[in-house]
């Protein structure tokens, strides 16, 4: 029989409760927004927490890094740039399309890829992104090339989902769903296996974990997440240019990771949500925006390795996933 | 056959940059097991330094030789300040570090100088030499030689010194290079050090051919990084090799497919060498097999 502090215990420890803070905030946030121009700042926010936690899944929990990320945003982005202008496909079925068509492209590179280990993985996959971006750069036929091309808005026979505050509600919930699935992932099977090849690799192989085929399902999952942010963000900017899939904007995604904490779900909101407010407060400072990343990538790395979110819960004392 | 002269005599000029700029890389790979994506942007100080210097009267020989002396700086810099701290960082938080790195710089040059392209005055004039009913600029001879002396100078620093020795030690096993007295932390600063200087030699030989912005360094350094994934990571051999090679192929995939298409080589060249052979062509073989 379990008593009641026995039950609180268990309920504490339940793989969804770091959500709930999440989502309290989330809730709150608006009542606190002067402008819609921060209901637009938080629906970004959510877009790269969506592409960092689905990056967070495969350099957090299977150790594998990828320096292409944003090739699969890219993906997802001109599926719904092309799709309904250039071939008259629903915007909702063509960013359906582009998260299947990146699953697939994921598949695909990714066996050759994950072979691979530390600076090869990290070259291989930035090579991966950086060809992508050349290829949206250079076919201007679909893409409009380096200026890009508009991106209709999504309608329900006469009503155009266009207010910010719309989408921020749709973000949200997008995010909070991403999270869940995310953490149900970690708590499979399939998230222990990760977690093993993490460790080591011949260790887990020796337990029997098919460690190719796991390393391959976790590449093309964070694909999706990726396509999936790249669509949001292609929509909600009505527009898309190559930028969507560079090698800085991988890089950026990396950074949220990392910022964040590897391995921490609520780290990868935090890691994205400070990338992406940092510049906005420092617009003032235009100039120096890329003096101050580039400071701040380095700063990071060399003194909050772990990442905030880990780095505050071992202050703490509490136990963060 | 004059057209394929040609574009022969384009891979070998922008070549002999990969091949500079993989050697810096080789050289800081070897020592420190860093992979250096800061190394395109010792090539744009080079060039954009010894430019604004010029701008504001100072001599061009003279420029240029503050410039590597200032570029070199820069590399120590680096070391110093970012790589030493985070020591025993993993080997993707030192490459995020680098990243981080260029991007600063770039940052900074962005702010310093301007956006626009700039170019020096070629040390031998303009006009082309012909052989074979192609046309070669005096200065890409002079890019070749330079480059030719450079990897020949930096075979002899690295084979027939003492400071070379503690070089090659300190790449075998740190621990037991520090064991025998050697101090690792100034020999891994110095291959910093000369390797940006490497890198600031090339972008001022360079720039009175391909022009110069603060943003040419992320290309290069990729390409750099590609010609090294071509010779086989760790083999300056092979960096040489591969950064032609790599200069030829983009000539020849730029004249007889496509031009727009250029850039894409270097990284086909990458993914394909991965693929296919990890250890590239005069590397050792490291893969393991899953």
């Amino acid at each position: 029989m379990l008593t009641l502090t026995d039950r609180f215990r268990l309920l504490q420890r339940h793989r969804l409760i770091p959500l709930i803070p999440l989502a309290a905030i989330i809730l709150v946030l608006p009542l606190l927004f002067p402008s819609a121009y921060y209901y637009r700042i938080a629906a970004l926010v959510f877009i790269f927490s969506i592409a960092a936690l689905g990056l967070n899944l495969l350099m957090g929990f299977a150790g594998q890094v990828s320096l292409g990320h944003a090739g699969f945003m890219g993906v997802g982005a001109y599926a719904v740039a092309i799709g309904p202008t250039r071939l008259g496909i629903a915007p909702l079925v063509a960013f359906v399309l582009g998260a299947i068509f990146s699953a697939l492209l994921a598949f695909v590179v990714g066996r050759p890829i994950l072979r691979l280990k530390g600076h090869y993985l990290a070259v291989a996959t930035l090579g991966f992104g950086v060809l992508l971006t050349i290829i949206f750069t250079n076919e201007a036929k679909w893409t409009g090339g380096p200026d890009g091309m508009p991106v209709q808005q999504i309608t329900f026979i006469n009503w155009t989902l266009r207010r910010v505050s719309t989408w921020y509600w749709i973000l949200a919930v997008s995010f909070l769903l991403s999270a869940v699935i995310a953490l149900n992932l970690i708590d499979s099977p399939t998230g222990r296996a990760l977690r093993a090849i993490h460790d080591s690799e011949r260790a887990a192989r020796v337990l029997g974990i098919d460690v190719a085929q796991k390393k391959l399902a976790v590449f093309v999952i964070s694909a999706v997440y990726a396509s999936v942010a790249g669509s949001f963000f292609a929509l909600i900017n009505g527009y898309v240019t190559p930028d969507v899939s560079g090698f800085l904007r991988s890089i950026e995604l990396v950074a949220m990771v990392v910022l964040g904490g590897m391995g921490s779900i609520v780290g990868s909101f935090v890691g994205s949500a400070v990338l992406v407010v940092l510049p906005q407060g420092l617009t003032i400072f235009h100039e120096y925006e890329h003096a101050i990343l580039g400071l701040t990538l380095m700063a990071v790395m060399i003194f909050l390795r772990r990442g905030i979110v880990p780095s505050l819960a071992a202050v703490l004392g509490g136990t963060q996933k | 056959m004059a057209e394929f002269l040609q574009f022969t005599f384009s891979g070998l000029t922008v070549g002999a940059v990969y091949a500079l700029v993989a050697v810096g890389f080789t050289l800081i790979y070897n020592a420190s097991d860093v992979v250096n994506f800061a190394q395109g942007e010792f090539v744009m100080l080079g060039g954009m330094v010894t430019i604004f210097l010029g701008y504001a009267g100072v001599p061009v020989p003279l420029a240029a030789v503050i410039a590597v002396l200032i570029t070199t700086a820069v590399g120590l810099a680096l070391y110093r300040l970012g790589i030493a701290p985070a020591r025993d960082a993993s080997a993707v938080t030192l490459i995020i570090i680098t990243i981080g790195a260029s991007i600063f710089l770039r940052g900074v040059a962005e702010i310093i100088f301007d956006k626009r392209f700039h170019s020096l005055p070629a040390l031998f004039g303009s006009d082309p030499i012909r052989i074979g009913g192609a046309s070669i600029l005096p200065q890409t001879v002079v890019v070749l030689a330079s480059a030719l002396l450079i990897v020949c100078l930096l075979w002899a620093f690295i084979d027939r010194t003492l400071y070379g020795k503690a070089v090659i030690a300190t790449s075998a096993n740190r621990m037991a290079a520090t064991l025998v007295g050697i101090n690792t932390r100034t020999i891994v600063g110095a291959c910093f050090a000369i390797s940006a200087a490497i890198g600031a030699i090339a972008g001022v030989l360079v720039t009175p051919i391909t022009l110069t912005s603060y943003n040419v360094g992320t290309l290069l350094a990729l390409k750099g990084f590609a010609a090294v994934m071509l010779g086989g990571i760790g083999s300056a051999i092979g960096a040489v090799v591969g950064g032609v090679l790599l200069g030829l192929f983009e000539a020849f995939a730029a004249g007889y497919v496509s031009a727009s298409y250029k850039d894409a080589v270097a990284f086909l060249v990458i993914l394909a060498v991965l693929f296919a052979m990890p250890q590239g062509l005069f590397g050792k073989r490291t893969v393991e097999r899953v």
